[in-house]
């Protein structure tokens, strides 16, 4: 699991996260001293967790009383031996600190964690979904990491991850116009697989029974 | 011939059946219950309980299908996908079977942001379509999904499911209703009904493909109470059609209840003509007390 992980962000698919708000975030901190770290790949291309996030952070903490004592953005946040190696170099800076925000994944937050262990690690950002980058700063869900991957069955499109109901076998019966009732900024994906199957005349693949999923694949409950 | 149920019993002899809803209430109160079941008896052959429908708590189908059976009246048990994984659901099959409840309807269930928990982890574990072949399997061979037998009493119920042929593509829906019936669905309850044209349009594709002769139709009816309700149908809820006409017809009028209550009364005759067509589902959302009127002028059922 730890592989796979890593494996992700080289490859630079994208874990897709959006900051807390600064509330949370002061909230979290109480106005202990704080280290910042980074993180190079997904979050500097979410705009969430990059060097310039960063700049732009410490002088709101400071406009509320918080010292950072320091910062850095690891390359990436997600790689164990390497952040170990670079967080020596701020050994100074760290133990001036009672708080180390991160700003990267929910994978980054657990990297730092297992090597900052004198100060107390929060998360300063929620992470979403591992998603494609359509154009700047818009990014769609594309995978749930469930562990059995069917989209085989429906022509590289994906119900697990790109339906809230996660129908196997068709439409749920509230779309509209190709929108998701829960949603009207969400395809209907079911609208979009019927379409796409449709235009290739493979209509009557969709009649079998999707059977019940496999969840014992996903490792999203186990380890 | 032994019948699973009365209502299976009413759709096998008599061709056409009426089932009607009764909305559980939002508490443990068994006499809202009651008095709607006071008011109902005797006009339709079965009553549906709802399963937490738009997603808000309310007393449970499984708990409101006992008090009916207690009042006398046959249940059509709901049961969602949305908040059991396959183990709970399959759970209280067995359950709702032992306690004497014999026709279980399976839906997906509507999302859980729609509700009153909008915060809640929706399951959806399984989909309608499979919940209702692993029932089946469960009925007729005994196994439970994983494959290992049943042991004591297999669940001799009559299976339910929902259609909805208004939504989009139309071609897909019809497609959706024959998945259900190899997956083992014995009757249909549809979405409620207010275009016509393209209800009869959904039924004359189900009847070109011979699908009225593999499973009971139930056709949806809803009559309107209000303005406000016709405009929180027509423009808030997912998958409800209804035409323009009729909603002038309830928007102009000076009385929208009575108006909405000749709307129903027309349907249900155009309904009643329309070929395979084997009964009609009422669902008077908090207007029980008008069902014992709409099922006595709407002449024989």
């Amino acid at each position: 699991m730890k592989m796979l992980i890593s494996m992700i962000c080289i490859l630079k698919n994208m874990i897709i996260t959006k900051n807390k708000d600064l509330e949370s975030i002061l909230r979290l901190i109480e106005k202990d001293p704080v280290f910042i770290v980074g993180c190079s790949q997904c979050a500097t291309i979410c705009h969430t967790g990059g060097e310039n996030e960063i700049k732009e952070m410490i002088p709101v903490l400071k406009d509320k009383n918080i010292s950072v004592t320091g910062w850095v953005v690891l390359d990436p946040a997600c790689h164990f031996l390497n952040d170990k190696r670079i967080l020596k170099n701020y050994k100074e800076e760290i133990k001036k600190a009672k708080k180390i925000l991160v700003l990267a994944c929910g994978n980054g937050v657990q990297t730092i964690a297992e090597i900052i262990q004198d100060a107390k690690v929060i998360p300063g950002t929620d992470t979403l979904f591992l998603g494609e980058i359509k154009r700047i700063n818009d990014f769609e869900k594309r995978c749930n990491l469930c562990g059995e991957c069917i989209q085989y069955l429906f022509d590289g499109l994906c119900p697990i991850s790109r339906c809230p109901k996660n129908m196997l076998n068709g439409p749920c019966g509230g779309s509209i116009n190709g929108k998701c009732e829960v949603s009207e900024d969400l395809e209907c994906i079911w609208d979009v697989i019927i379409k796409k199957l449709g235009e290739q005349g493979k209509l009557d693949s969709l009649k079998k029974i999707v059977e019940p999923k496999n969840w014992s694949k996903s490792l999203v409950m186990r380890r | 011939m032994e019948y699973r149920s009365n209502l299976e019993k009413v759709l096998k002899t008599k061709g056409f059946a009426v089932t009607a809803e009764i909305g559980p209430p939002k508490g443990c109160d068994s006499e809202k219950i009651k008095a709607k079941a006071d008011i109902l008896k005797g006009c339709a052959d079965a009553f549906n309980a709802t399963d937490n429908q738009t997603a808000v708590v309310r007393l449970s189908s499984l708990g409101s299908s006992v008090i009916l059976l207690n009042l006398g009246l046959e249940p059509v048990m709901q049961m969602a996908c949305r908040d059991r994984n396959r183990i709970a659901l399959q759970s209280d099959v067995l359950g709702a079977c032992a306690v004497g409840v014999r026709n279980i309807l399976f839906v997906t269930g509507d999302h859980q942001c729609f509700g009153n928990h909008p915060n809640a982890r929706g399951v959806f574990d399984l989909d309608s379509i499979q919940l209702i072949k692993v029932v089946k399997n469960m009925r007729d061979e005994g196994i439970f999904l994983s494959g290992d037998k049943i042991l004591s009493g297999n669940p001799s119920v009559f299976i339910g499911g929902a259609a909805n042929p208004f939504a989009d593509p139309l071609s897909f829906r019809v497609d959706r209703l024959e998945k259900k019936i190899t997956a083992g669905v014995d009757f249909i309850q549809t979405q409620s009904i207010f275009n016509l044209e393209r209800f009869s349009c959904w039924m004359d594709e189900v009847c070109s493909r011979g699908l009225d002769k593999k499973v009971f139709i139930l056709a949806g009816v809803t009559p309107l109470k209000s303005l406000k309700m016709c405009e929180r149908m027509k423009f808030h809820v997912p998958g409800v059609d209804i035409p323009d006409e009729i909603y002038n017809r309830i928007k102009n009028d000076s009385d929208p209840g009575q108006e909405g209550f000749n709307v129903s009364l027309e349907l249900i005759k155009e309904i009643k003509k329309i070929k395979g067509v084997s009964g009609i589902h009422i669902t008077a959302l908090f207007w029980e007390d008008i069902i014992p009127s709409l099922v006595s002028k709407s002449g024989p059922l």
